[in-house]
């Protein structure tokens, strides 16, 4: 029956085939006919492309009309074809007829098509070349874009020269769309065509100057894509980018920030201070710099931020408030990569809200966090509780959230973590349990004082009813009793107990390997477990075998008379076990155990090589090696290197030149910027030489200095002479260009050039330059003879600056102490800078871009300040802030010190290591008979204050007194800077209290600005009183110096008498204070005080009160 | 950057691709559909992963996977951020997120991505831009252009490419000028069994809806600015001006936007509004389990809790749940095992309890563990912060417009161990 009815089947599908054929031969469709079984048995493939066929034949119909809704309409059927991956490949020539067509959508259209199928019909796609030329003309920048784009997308190799000009051209395009476009065909022509890198790099180079917004992220991307290497294109556009990035689009932010994180790396140093290294010679190159070289500014510090490393800083924290969650993930991995470490802690905000966004957003992040987290687990503690598991949470989320709660796990939060985990323990999703119960061992293993409350803990999930759960608890017990082995015998027993019960073989495997190891604490236990082993041997997994083996040859060596015949017993089960790797073991410990006549030396070592005590293992995150990664890459995600992963490099010890980033018009600190690249040379034997000079006689000290001085801007001379002769042709700037050219040792051509510019373009400043001029003129003849008196050498007019500045001191000869051979190379130091900058005196008028500029650029401004103020009336020199020290203070007295003595004194510069220090300079003196060793700073409070210290002095002689300058950084406030001052026998806890006035830097600013300022800082921010001026102190040059002798401001130009007005900034916050003394009838006076600081105001107008009204 | 984005539904079917760049086969996602057997649930599907040659960074939303196919390295966010954009982009353009509809407008939908993506490197996201270019669907369009034959593709470049406010565009009008804001809070919390908060926060966002003529410079001053501890902006809001003067200074795009969202700073307590009372508890005799809940009002500033509703998702040896609801419906979904119970208002007089008895399939354990409970909720005219909108100015315009502030609390992550 059955037979009959499947031959009578098969006959009926061999009729069917054979109409089939007979079908096909006529040319007939039998599409109703046959059922869908009987077209499985035809040709599936066939039929469906003879529908599809047809269904094109009506689309190339269609597009071959004349009816453009027509056209659209099958255009919008191939688009849909396409977007399904089907191939319409055959209907190019009729759609490539199209690409002409005056309707916008259709011809989209078109473009979609082409850029799919040009690859595939390259000679067909050439025909529409000629379109997308045309169109590259078009006065519409959106049709001139769009075509460049196609023409890039269309992967044809032999257009690649008409693409490069393309793109040459719009390159050049008027539109910045246009522009941005083809910084987009740059990647497309290089992956095309990598030959022709060396052009694209021509046209990369000349986008990256493009000012537009728009612009930045696409070449960006496309110097990432095509020269990563080319690091030298970044520099004169890297202040550029840092600007701009705020207004960059939010996806162009992301490359830009990456890009410039590698650039930071490469050209900046490191600002993760190890301190040491760059301390040793700090103070001896100090002390240098005063003397010798002037140049010597930036270098001999010991690590003062790039402004330009700054600058990228501060222009993306902004960007940690975006809404895109890949701007933010950027920016916090540049702080992490190049901000200095205890500034990275301001990106953890802003990652914790990025967990509350998608769900992929949150894995990528918490990855990243598992990282940093690991090497810095303070700054996520706070945020611990965002890390809390939900149960709603995807699995891959659950375990990384597991994974930094344990990175954060310390003494203080543990109770709390372990609670937590408590709950996780539970969860239904058991692999996740069994992640918390490794999470449990990793903690117990980190913190030693809860490694018992886990072990209990893990010994009560033993009894859980869930197999995975008791399977890891087991494993991770047995790590854990691996570390401290001592006193757990008593878990070993209940493992040995619950063993019955576990049947995950991990498990099994963990408890007679602990068996064997401890075997000695549990030596009746453990025959016993063993004897069990041996009846159900040969049930059991490979893995449990291997460790019954271990035990019964542990056991044999420690207790052979009771396990003897159990041992002989299993190895004899092994040697005839199916697995080779077990019979391969069995027969290796029975050679090494029993002892019989072949066994060889290794016999006697038996004992050594299987009981030897192992090394317990290290528990740890398996995020321990991610950190090679840069954060937030794809790499960092997969923990391998992903392709085009470019690596980070590490710092350079050495700071390339910075100058490189240099433009031509620039803010001030730029210009000064240059000097820094030169520094190293300054000679190490000179500075100690220097450094020991300063105890000898001031004479002889001034007599070498001067000397070296002479000799050592020799080249200046000649470069500055130079410049006198060119200047000749414009005779009354003589001064100004004769000083510009001897700040600017970098290059004389520079300098040359510069101040003419200046001089063509500005004709007001220059005049009012003239009057400085005369005055320093002045002081270069009147001073001359005192300085060559001083040194031979220095008689040449060029030399001027120095030679000026020299003779200072003696214009003030009642302070003279031995201090101020120090103080006065400092102000030479400083003039340096200040004369460097003499051509942007013409700035001041309208500081207030330049002020922003940077950090730097603040301490420039006083700079600028103690210039201007010089320059204006000369009488001022005597008082102003920057030439020495207005009081001194005890430090500490020698009765007390046991012979040391120290006094300090607020020198009134602009801190050298730090711009938000104050600098301070001790004069330490030994009085006692005997010299004092090893003097240095201890201790100091409050925990984090911030103090540059004094080098350790190693030895100082009776009588003798040295001076060394510190930094501190008092943050805007009066406390006092308690620190231990320490010699080798002793320590005296001394403080340094800074007056209010002494937390300011000078600023500079004209009149207009001044007002401006202050109608910023009315109301609460301003203070004022009316006081009744001594008689005596009436007078501009009295009331200056009286305000000047208590804080540390500079005088703004006033044109009203009666108006005094000075301006300031914090040293630490930069906020500005502004001074103002009003003076009325019958000597009463107004004194304002405007800053957003009031406590500060209100200090600082008590403290000015007081001169004011002494006589 | 990104290479190729396929769509592929819940059931694993590819029904759209998109190349950029050259055309990378659709069996690239064959490790990813491996890697979706392997993960079982949707969610659990890694979003990252690597194939020998490329690597697949994928997302999951609104029962799709969006996948994209990358072949070097890039930031990982960028591309997850970016698919979410086209998710976005989507909803917004045909109200859903869904396969029907993406396949009804695929036309539009491929225009969009064109537009969106140059070479794999966003060209423009911005909604404004996108709709400028390319207008979406509405039945009065779609009836002209079939009569008119005109398109909807723009044919200028959109002005806000070009200028550098690219999220408004130039030109808008509107007879009655509005501007709306909802200032929504969220409260996130874990609540222990025996009823004591283990964490919990605040998170708000301030979502707007303005229509107003022209180019109005705005901005939004609000009374106790401190609470607000992290934010972060749509890019129209001056940094600066909210790092001085803690205002939002703004020119607005044009429609429906999300303005900045808030997180308030820790240190104020966080008011919970209501508390559970709940025991569930599964017998250690027998294939059956007992559930009771019952939900009370707590801290709620003298306004009804709204909306209230109960989610658990149950062990999987749970197979049904007989229970009586003194108030509001509940539904038991055999296949995902989610217990959903919709209660409605919250009166206080008369609290709303769920019990009954839970039977589970005979011969499994008991579970180990209770399910947890998640709380939805509504409060209206109130931000559980205390944050209030102090003033909202307009400058630049000289018409008057209509502006109004409302407040809702919502439940977040609101969840309850057992």
């Amino acid at each position: 029956m059955d037979v009959g009815f499947s031959s009578l089947r098969s006959e009926a599908v061999g009729a069917m085939r054979m109409a089939l054929v007979s079908a096909e031969n006529l040319q007939l469709t039998l599409k109703p006919e046959p059922s869908q079984e009987e077209q499985a048995l035809t040709h599936n493939k066939s039929s469906i492309k003879e529908t599809h066929k047809a269904g094109n034949e009506d689309l190339k119909e269609m597009l071959e009309s004349n009816k453009e809704s027509l056209k659209l309409e099958a255009m919008k059927r191939v688009v849909g074809l396409i977007s399904k991956g089907k191939n319409a490949s055959e209907l190019f020539p009729a759609v490539v007829k199209n690409v002409a067509s005056k309707n916008i959508e259709l011809k989209k259209l078109v473009y979609v098509y082409l850029v799919r199928y040009a690859e595939e019909q390259q000679d067909l796609a050439l025909l529409s070349i000629s379109t997308f030329q045309r169109a590259l003309k078009d006065p519409n920048q959106f049709i001139r874009g769009s075509a460049l784009r196609v023409l890039s997308s269309i992967r044809v190799p032999i257009i690649v020269p008409i693409m490069l000009l393309a793109i040459k051209e719009a390159a050049a395009d008027l539109s910045p769309y246009v522009r941005k476009t083809s910084a987009h065909a740059i990647q497309k022509l290089y992956s095309l065509d990598p030959e022709q890198k060396e052009q694209l790099i021509e046209v990369i180079e000349k986008l990256l100057k493009d000012k537009s917004t728009l612009v930045a992220g696409s070449v960006v991307m496309a110097f990432e894509e095509v020269c990563p290497d080319r690091i030298d294109l970044i520099h004169k556009n890297y202040r550029k980018l840092c600007n701009l990035l705020v207004d960059v689009e939010e996806w162009g932010q992301v490359v830009i920030i990456s890009m410039l994180t590698r650039y930071a790396r490469t050209q900046f140093t490191s600002p993760w201070k190890e301190g040491a290294t760059f301390d040793e010679n700090n103070d001896k190159a100090f002390y240098d710099s005063d003397s010798e070289d002037k140049k010597d500014t930036t270098e001999a510090k010991p690590y003062i931020m790039d402004p330009d490393h700054r600058l990228l800083l501060r222009n993306t924290k902004p960007l940690l408030q975006s809404r895109n969650t890949a701007v933010v993930m950027c920016v916090a991995q540049l702080y992490w990569h190049v901000a200095p470490t205890q500034e990275v802690n301001i990106v953890t905000k802003s990652l914790v809200r990025l967990l509350r966004s998608h769900r992929e957003v949150q894995y990528i992040v918490l990855q990243n966090i598992a990282t940093m987290s690991i090497q810095r687990k303070g700054i996520f503690e706070p945020y611990m509780k965002s890390f809390y598991v939900r149960s709603t949470d995807a699995t891959h989320i659950k375990t990384l959230k597991l994974e930094i709660l344990t990175n954060l796990a310390n003494e203080a939060n543990i109770s709390t973590i372990l609670r937590e985990f408590q709950t996780y323990v539970k969860s239904q999703d058991k692999a996740f349990a069994a992640a918390t119960i490794q999470a449990i061992g990793r903690c117990a293993t980190n913190i030693t004082d809860v490694t018992d409350t886990c072990l209990s803990g893990l010994v009560l999930l033993l009894s859980n009813r869930d197999e995975t759960v008791v399977a890891e608890s087991v494993v991770v017990i047995k790590k854990l009793l691996q570390t401290q082995p001592t006193q757990h015998s008593e878990i070993i027993k209940h493992m040995a107990k619950l063993f019955d019960n576990i049947t995950v073989s991990m498990a099994r495997a963990s408890i007679l390997w602990l068996m064997g190891e401890y075997c000695d604490r549990v030596p009746k236990i453990a025959p016993d477990v063993l004897r069990k082993m041996a009846k159900t041997f040969t049930a059991e997994e490979d893995i449990v075998k291997l460790q019954t083996v271990n035990l019964a040859a542990k056991l044999y060596l420690t207790n052979s008379k009771q396990t003897k015949l159990l041992t002989q017993y299993i190895l004899n089960l092994g040697k005839y076990d199916q697995s080779y790797d077990i019979r391969d073991r069995t027969r290796f410990i029975r050679q090494l155990i029993v002892p019989n006549e072949k066994s060889g030396a290794l016999n006697k070592y038996a004992r050594r090589i299987l009981l030897a005590p192992k090394p317990a293992p290290v528990l740890e995150s398996s995020f321990k090696d991610r950190d090679r990664f840069q954060l937030g890459t794809l790499s960092h995600s997969l923990n391998t290197k992903a392709a085009g992963y470019q690596e980070l490099s590490d710092w350079p010890a050495v700071a390339p030149d910075q100058s490189v980033r240099n433009v031509e018009v620039i803010e001030p600190v730029q210009e000064w910027a240059p000097s820094v690249g030169k520094t190293k040379k300054s000679g190490k034997p000179k500075s100690a030489d220097k450094f020991y000079s300063d105890d000898e006689e001031e004479k002889e000290a001034e007599g070498s200095e001067s000397s070296k001085d002479s000799s050592s801007s020799s080249s200046e001379e000649s470069g500055s002479e130079s410049e006198e002769e060119s200047s000749e042709e414009s005779e009354k700037t003589s001064s100004d260009s004769g000083k510009s050219s001897s700040g600017s040792e970098k290059s004389s051509s520079e300098s040359e050039s510069e101040p003419k510019k200046k001089k063509k373009t500005k004709k007001a400043p220059q005049k009012k330059s003239k009057s400085p001029a005369a005055f320093s003129d002045s002081d270069e003849n009147g001073n001359g003879p005192v300085a060559q008196a001083s040194s031979s050498s220095a008689e040449s007019s060029s030399g001027s600056e120095t030679d000026s500045e020299d003779s200072d001191p003696p214009a003030t000869p009642q302070k003279k102490k031995k201090k101020d051979v120090k103080s006065k190379p400092k102000a030479e130091v400083k003039s340096k800078v200040e004369v460097s900058l003499l051509d942007l005196v013409d700035f001041s008028p309208a500081p207030t871009n330049a002020p922003k500029s940077s950090v730097i650029s603040s301490s420039l401004l006083s700079d600028l300040e103690g210039l201007s103020l010089s320059n204006i009336s000369s009488t001022m020199q005597v008082t102003t802030p920057s030439f020495g020290p207005v009081k001194t203070y005890e430090l500490l007295h020698h009765m007390t010190g046991k012979g040391l003595s120290a006094k300090y004194h607020f020198p009134r510069q602009p801190c050298l290591y730090e711009p938000s220090m104050v600098a301070v300079q001790v004069i330490l003196t030994n009085s006692s008979d005997h010299s004092l060793e090893e003097i240095h700073i201890g201790e100091r409070s409050p925990a984090g204050l911030n103090i540059h210290c004094f080098n350790t002095i190693e030895r100082l002689e009776p009588e003798a007194s040295v001076t060394v300058s510190m930094g501190i950084d008092f943050s805007d406030s009066t406390q006092a800077a308690h620190f231990q001052l320490c010699t080798k026998e002793d320590q005296f806890s001394v403080s340094i209290q800074p007056a209010v006035g002494e937390l300011l830097m000078p600023s500079s600013m004209t009149e207009q600005d001044y007002s401006k300022e202050q109608g910023k800082l009315l109301g609460m921010n301003e203070t004022s009183a009316t006081i009744t001026m001594a008689t005596a102190n009436t007078s501009r040059l009295a009331i200056s110096k009286q305000v000047l002798s208590v804080c540390n401001v500079g005088e703004v130009p006033s044109s009203q008498n009666t108006v005094h007005r000075f301006a300031g900034r914090t040293v630490n916050s930069g906020a500005l204070v502004l001074v103002c003394l009003e003076l009325k009838e019958s000597s009463t006076a107004l004194l304002t005080i405007n800053t957003e600081k009031s406590v500060m105001a209100s200090m600082l107008l008590r403290d000015l009160k007081q001169p004011l009204v002494q006589a | 950057m990104i290479h190729s984005l396929f769509l592929i539904n819940h059931a694993g079917d590819i029904f759209l691709e998109k190349h950029w760049k050259s055309v990378i086969s659709r069996s690239v996602c064959d490790y990813f559909f491996e890697a979706k057997e392997k993960a079982v649930e949707p969610e659990n599907v890694p979003p990252v992963l690597q194939t020998p040659h490329h690597y697949l960074i994928s997302i999951y939303r609104d029962k799709l996977f969006f996948l994209s196919v990358v072949q070097t390295e890039v930031p990982p966010l960028f591309v997850i951020e970016f698919l979410h954009r086209v998710a976005d982009t989507i909803q917004d353009y045909f109200g859903e997120c869904s396969e029907s509809l993406i396949n009804d407008n695929v036309v539009t939908v491929y225009e969009l991505l064109e537009e969106m993506l140059d070479n794999g490197f966003p060209l423009a996201t911005e909604s404004n831009v996108l709709k400028e270019m390319i207008r979406p669907p509405t039945i009065l369009r779609s009836v002209v252009n079939t009569l008119t034959g005109s398109s909807n593709v723009g044919d200028k470049l959109p002005s806000g490419q070009l200028s550098s406010i690219p999220w408004r565009r130039a030109g808008v009008k509107y007879t009655n000028n509005e501007a709306y804001f909802d200032v929504i809070e969220e409260i996130d919390a874990i609540v222990d069994k025996s009823g004591t908060t283990v964490f919990a926060e605040i998170q708000g966002v301030i979502e707007a809806s303005v229509r107003l003529t022209g180019m109005p410079d705005l901005s939004m001053t609000f009374m106790n600015p401190s609470l607000l501890d992290d934010v972060s902006f749509h890019p129209c809001v001056r940094f600066k001006r909210w790092e001085s003067e803690r205002a939002l200074s703004f020119i607005p795009p044009d429609g429906n936007f999300t303005l900045m969202n808030y997180h308030v700073s820790s240190q104020n307590l966080v008011t919970i509004p209501v508390y559970v009372k709940q025991n569930i508890c599964f017998f250690e005799t027998g294939p059956c389990g007992r559930l009771d809940i019952t939900i009370g009002p707590k801290q709620t500033m003298g306004k009804t809790v709204e909306a209230l509703m109960v989610t658990i998702h149950m062990p999987k040896a749970v197979l049904s749940a007989n229970l009586t609801a003194t108030q509001g419906n509940y539904s038991y979904d055999l296949a995902t095992k989610v217990l959903v119970w919709d209660i409605g208002k919250l009166n206080p007089q008369k609290l709303p309890n769920l019990r009954g008895s839970l039977s589970l399939q005979s011969g499994a354990p008991k579970p180990e563990d209770n399910p947890s409970l998640n709380i939805d909720l509504k409060i209206q005219q109130v931000a559980i912060s205390g944050l209030k909108v102090s003033r909202l100015e307009m400058n630049g315009e000289k018409y008057k417009p209509f502006k109004g502030v409302k407040y809702l609390t919502k439940a977040g992550n609101f969840q309850v161990r057992t």
